[in-house]
Formats: C-alpha cells, structure tokens, sequence
C-alpha cells in the first residue's frame, strides 16, 4: 500500500469536510481504513433512492464546480441531454495543472475511497454508462493508488455491474495523461480520453453536456465538487447549503503558495473569511523583512492584485463595498467583486524582493508552453509575450514594451477557441494595468544588474 | 528486426482496450506502458500500436509529437524533471535546477555524460505548498534546497550505474 507524508497540524480555521480524515496519521488509502470510518454508507442509502432525487439535492446544495469556473453542479447536470438516448459518460477531471493548485492531489493520495464513493453516487444520479478517471501523468503513484481502490471497491461489489444488487451497473476507469496543461479544459480533456491530440473543441455547440466524450452527453467534474456530492447526499441538499453563504456554499480547499510563511492547503468555509485571514492569520503572513508586493487569487492565470490597491462598488445583495486585498471575502464571488477570480482557488503571494515583470515571464513562459497551437491569438501571442518579457527579464527592456504588451494581450481574450486565451491573456493585460509603472521604469534598468538577481524566475 | 513487447505488457494491453467503449481511446495507456518498457516510442513502436488499434500511423504519431511526456527519443537512465513555474521558482527552483545539472555535469534536456540522468524542467507539479519541487522517476521530492539535491544525487548514482556509452538503456 502506498502512503505519502501528512500535514497532521490542521489550523484551527479550518472546517475540514473533504479532508476530514486525510491528514489523519492512522488513516490510510484502503477499503478497510475507509469501511472502518463509514465509508460508503451513503452510496448504500443513495442507490436506493431515485437517481432524480440526488439530482435535485445537488442542485439544491448550490454546490459550485471546484476546478475553476465555480458553474452550479446541479444546474450542469441539468443540461445533460437525456433525449438523445445515447449513454451518459461522467469524468472526473484529475488533471489538476493550474499553476498554484495542489488540492486535488491531497485527496487522491490521501483519501482515494471518497473520490470513488462520490462519483459513484453521482454516475448514478446522472445514470451514467461508465465513468473516468483522467489523472495527470505526473501523479503517477495517485493513479496506482486509485487503480488498486478501484480494484478493491469493484471486489465488493461498489463498482462494475449490477452494484449492491440495485440493478445499476457502471465501470470506472483511471486514464493518465501525459503532461499537457490543456488536458484540463474539459473538452481538451474529451479529445485526449478519445485518444487523439487534447485539441479544445469550440461552445457552442460542443458543450460536453450535449456532445461530449464520443459525442454523447457527457459530465466533467473537478475531483474536489465529486467529492462534495458524497457530502451533499449525506446530510441532504438544504442542510449543505447551509454552509457557507448564500451562492457560495460549502468548504473549500484553498492552496496558498509563493513567499509567505506558513505555505500550504487549508480547508476553509466559503464566505467567512478574507484573503487577509488567509496570509496572514492562516498563513503566518510575509517572510521577515519582506512587505507584499502582490496576490494572484485563484490560479496564476486570474488577475493580479497589486498591494496597497482598493476596490471599490456595489455587490449583488446592492451593498456597497470599498476593500483592501486583506478585507476581499474568501469565496467565489469576492475575488469576483474585485475585479478577479477565485478560480481553482490558488492563491499565490508574491513578496518584494522579486521583479514584477520577471513574475511576468515565469507565468507567460507557462502558457505558451501550453498553448494547443489551434488558434492564431494564442498561438502567437502566448509566445510573444513570452518572448517579451523574457528579453525584459534579461535586460533588454524598452520603453514601448509595456504598450506593445498590453495590445497582444486584448486580441487573444475572446478571440479563440477555448478559455486558454483568457487564461494566456488576464496575466499580461492584469500586470501591465497593475503595474505599468515598473514595466516602463524596466527599459531604464541596468543590464548588468539583471544578471545579478538572487531569485531568478526566468 | 520485429517490434517486440514483454508478456507482461502485452498482457496488460490486452487488458486495458476492453475498458474503453472504443478501442483508439486506449492509446495513451498504451503508449504509457510501451515507453515505459522500452524508454522511447520508436516509429516501429507507434506502427505496432496503429496495427493494433486500426489506426493510421499517423494517427498514432500525431498523440506521441503532441504530448511533451512522450518521447521519441531516449533520455537518462533516471528522468529527473525540476519544477519551474512561479510558486518554486519564486522559492529558488531555478537553483534547485542548477544544483542537479551540477552534479551530474549536463545541460537541460540532454543525456549526462555518464548516461544516468536526463535533467529537464516541467510545469508546475501540483504540490505549489512544498515548493520547490522535483521529481525523480516516480517519486516527487519537496522542499528543496541544495543539500539534498546533493543527497538525492548521491542516492542517484548508487543505484544506478553509469553507462559505458552515454545515452543506451539497458
Ligand atoms: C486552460 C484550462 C485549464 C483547465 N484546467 C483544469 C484542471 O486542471 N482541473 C479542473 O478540474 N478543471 C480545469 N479547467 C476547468 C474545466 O474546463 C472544467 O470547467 C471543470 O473541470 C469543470 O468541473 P467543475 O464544474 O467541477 O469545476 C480548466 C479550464 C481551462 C480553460
Ligand atoms: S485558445 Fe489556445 S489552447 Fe485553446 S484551443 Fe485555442 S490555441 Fe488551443
Ligand atoms: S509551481 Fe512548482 S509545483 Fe506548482
């Protein structure tokens, strides 16, 4: 059996649901460990209700999709064309590869049995035919940890057919990629599952719910809202939604990283705390001696957040907010408020002994990489602005760059295929925004003192 | 000479296609397993799995030169990938980097002169928190620093031994 390290000190924030066994040191990755613990009584009680109902306690629970884009799970599940007749596919997305997130690895290796029990509950609920599993290839120990769970589960009649004699039947299967970040975009994902290129097909009209894997009606989710669902059909969709607040229901895992003390996940209810409480109170805040010089709030490709910053406007409910990052409520539709997102809900702190314009080209160096190469925008533009502002990391800013920069970046965002362009582009356009100043000053650096840098991100 | 596979293999290829509705969704498993084997996916390689899934060769081809895990050509005895994006560079990634390719005297992306190592950088690991990262092989290694580079390395060559030409897998 396999076993990786635990965090086994747990802030006392922390409300963990997901993970409330995970970091357990007693607690291991085997049918046994997970039986002893009440593992799969839900799914007990679940397969004998109606599929219709659990649907409705998921989108009564207003659960919202861990891996980014925090759509309504419930309401998604809704979609799903079920005239067609063809079979419903449900795939769990592992790929986990926005830069800063490391959430979803937290339950695969730790707690693999919750993954499985919650997607089994949902395969059910959505009637589906099969159901995937398709994990980065480099979390190649997660696989075998998932492969041999499944094994055990399928011994005890919990997958394959005819489970616990309810007449449904659904297999599981774990599928590896093979290191490319845009196996994550779900439809990106589908191709690479049909055993072609992970060539992102263009909404409309192949929303997966629809024409997904082998065109038919296809679910994906994030590990993280699958295993929600397991929670959301034990205590029931109203009571779920009772934590956290309104639109914003449940816990999240938030991965903070970057210069800040006390880097790490911590599982937190949505909406009662702030990105102030998580850097600093949670995470031990700035490194001695060092001051903020700016937060990505949900996944290196949301915009950047430059300190000392406000914002300023009217939230839904019509109150009036005027917050510092610190006051920015740690939930979907704060970051939202503040110009940003919370997208996989990684939260990257950058201290002020970096230059801002080499964080810059560390995160555009990424999405080019990671560019499909089907659209012309972010194709090219993802490898210009590479290429600028790895010449400016290197000392060979100009003055012009922050303009010729600014004008890549707003002709790839809503001009390509999949969001990939947004992704490659809110970096550019955030930074030049936020932090245009130190992008022309750059042209003035000295070239000799580029070469002197302690930290080098390029 | 004939593209050969281990029993082993082959009997775990068998066994993979029949849980895909279609057989062509297999491929990446596939190819995971062949590499695996023979450290690279050879054309005769990508040839045997088109034959075997009814698939053009270039069909095959096209997933092999899209995704940057599959290679073409051979690496080091171990594959040791440092993470480079933001959160570990911003906690000394690019030193980590450095100290490996120090160690085994090689450049990024090419086989050490004493053909136990390829160093290359990835994208971000998904473990941001222990920064910075690495992985060697299978196994991920977190917060680095120098020292244990060193370590790791020493680890490295005991195991493994050098090659007589750099680059041949045994
Ligand atoms: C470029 C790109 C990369 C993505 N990467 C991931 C990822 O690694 N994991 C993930 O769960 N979702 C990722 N997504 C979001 C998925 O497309 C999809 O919205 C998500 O898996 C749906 O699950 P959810 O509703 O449970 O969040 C990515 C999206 C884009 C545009
Ligand atoms: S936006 Fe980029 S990643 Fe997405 S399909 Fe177009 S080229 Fe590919
Ligand atoms: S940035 Fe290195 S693991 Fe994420």
């Amino acid at each position: 059996m396999i076993s990786v390290k635990k965090r086994t000190e747990i802030h006392p924030s922390e409300r963990r649901i997901i993970l409330k066994h995970a970091d357990d040191p007693e607690y291991d990755v085997s049918l046994q460990c997970y039986l002893r613990h009440g593992g799969y009584e839900v799914m007990k009680q679940a397969y004998g209700r109606k599929p219709e109902e659990l649907c409705q306690e998921v989108l009564d629970s207003e659960v919202r999709g861990r891996g980014g884009a925090g759509f309504p799970a419930g309401m998604k599940w809704k979609f799903l064309d079920r005239k067609s007749g063809k079979p419903i596919y449900l795939i769990c997305n592992a790929d986990e590869s926005e830069p800063g997130t490391f959430k979803d690895r937290q339950i695969m290796h730790k707690d693999p049995h919750q993954l499985i029990e919650g997607m089994m509950i949902s395969a059910y609920a959505i009637q589906a035919a099969q159901a995937f599993i398709y994990i980065r290839e480099e979390m190649p120990l997660g696989a075998q940890i998932l492969e041999e769970a499944i094994e055990e589960a399928r011994a005890r009649n919990l997958v394959g057919e005819n489970i616990l004699g309810s007449g449904y039947s659904c297999e599981l299967v774990v599928h590896r990629g093979a290191a490319a970040y845009i196996c994550g975009e779900e439809t990106g994902l589908i191709e690479s599952l049909e055993g072609k290129r992970a060539y992102p097909r263009i909404k409309p009209p192949y929303f997966p719910a629809a024409l997904g894997l082998y065109m038919c009606p296809t679910i994906v989710n994030n590990v993280e809202t699958l295993c929600n669902v397991k929670h959301i059909a034990e205590m029931g969709g109203k009571e779920y939604a009772k934590i956290g607040k309104p639109g914003n229901t449940g816990t999240r895992i938030w991965c903070l990283s970057g210069q800040v003390r006390n880097p790490g996940y911590y599982e937190l209810e949505n909406g009662m705390f702030t990105y102030g409480d998580l850097i600093y109170k949670i995470g031990g805040g700035l490194r001695d001696g060092r001051s903020l010089q700016a937060v990505i709030p949900g996944g290196s490709s949301a915009k950047v957040w430059r300190a000392g910053e406000r914002f300023t406007g009217k939230l839904r409910s019509g109150e009036e907010f005027n917050w510092g990052i610190e006051d920015v409520p740690l939930d979907f539709d704060g970051p939202m408020a503040a110009g940003s997102m919370s997208g996989s809900g990684a939260v990257m702190v950058i201290d002020d002994s970096v230059d801002i314009v080499e964080v810059l080209a560390n995160i555009n160096a990424f999405y080019a990489h990671e560019s499909c190469g089907q659209c012309t925008p972010c194709r090219e533009g993802s490898l210009w602005m590479k290429k600028i502002t790895t010449r400016m990391a290197n000392g060979g800013a100009r003055p012009e760059d922050a303009e010729l920069l600014a004008s890549i970046g707003d002709q790839i965002a809503g001009r390509t295929i999949c969001a990939h362009g947004e992704a490659c582009a809110w970096p550019t356009q955030s930074f030049i925004a936020k932090f245009r100043d130190k992008f022309v000053e750059k042209a003035k650096e000295d070239p000799e003192r580029a070469q002197k840098r302690t930290v080098r991100l390029v | 000479m004939a593209f050969e596979l281990s029993a082993e293999t082959l009997s775990y290829i068998e066994k993979t296609i029949p849980r895909y509705p279609q057989k062509r969704s297999a491929i990446m498993m596939i190819l995971h397993a062949i590499q695996k084997e023979k450290g690279l996916l050879s054309l005769e390689a990508q040839e045997w799995v088109a034959e075997k899934l009814d698939l053009a060769p270039i069909q095959v081809r096209e997933v092999v030169t899209f995704y940057p895990f599959y290679r073409e050509k051979p690496i080091g005895k171990r594959h040791i990938r440092v993470c480079r994006t933001l959160s570990c560079a911003l906690n000394g990634g690019y030193k980590v980097c450095d100290a490996f390719k120090k160690e085994f005297h090689t450049e990024l992306d090419e086989i050490s002169p004493d053909g136990r190592v390829t160093v290359e950088f990835a994208e971000c690991l998904a473990s941001c928190g222990t920064a910075p990262v690495a992985m060697v092989d299978d196994q991920l290694y977190e917060n680095l620093n120098e020292e244990q580079v060193a370590a790791i390395c020493e680890q490295i060559k005991k195991e493994t031994p050098a090659a007589d030409t750099a680059g041949s897998k045994s």
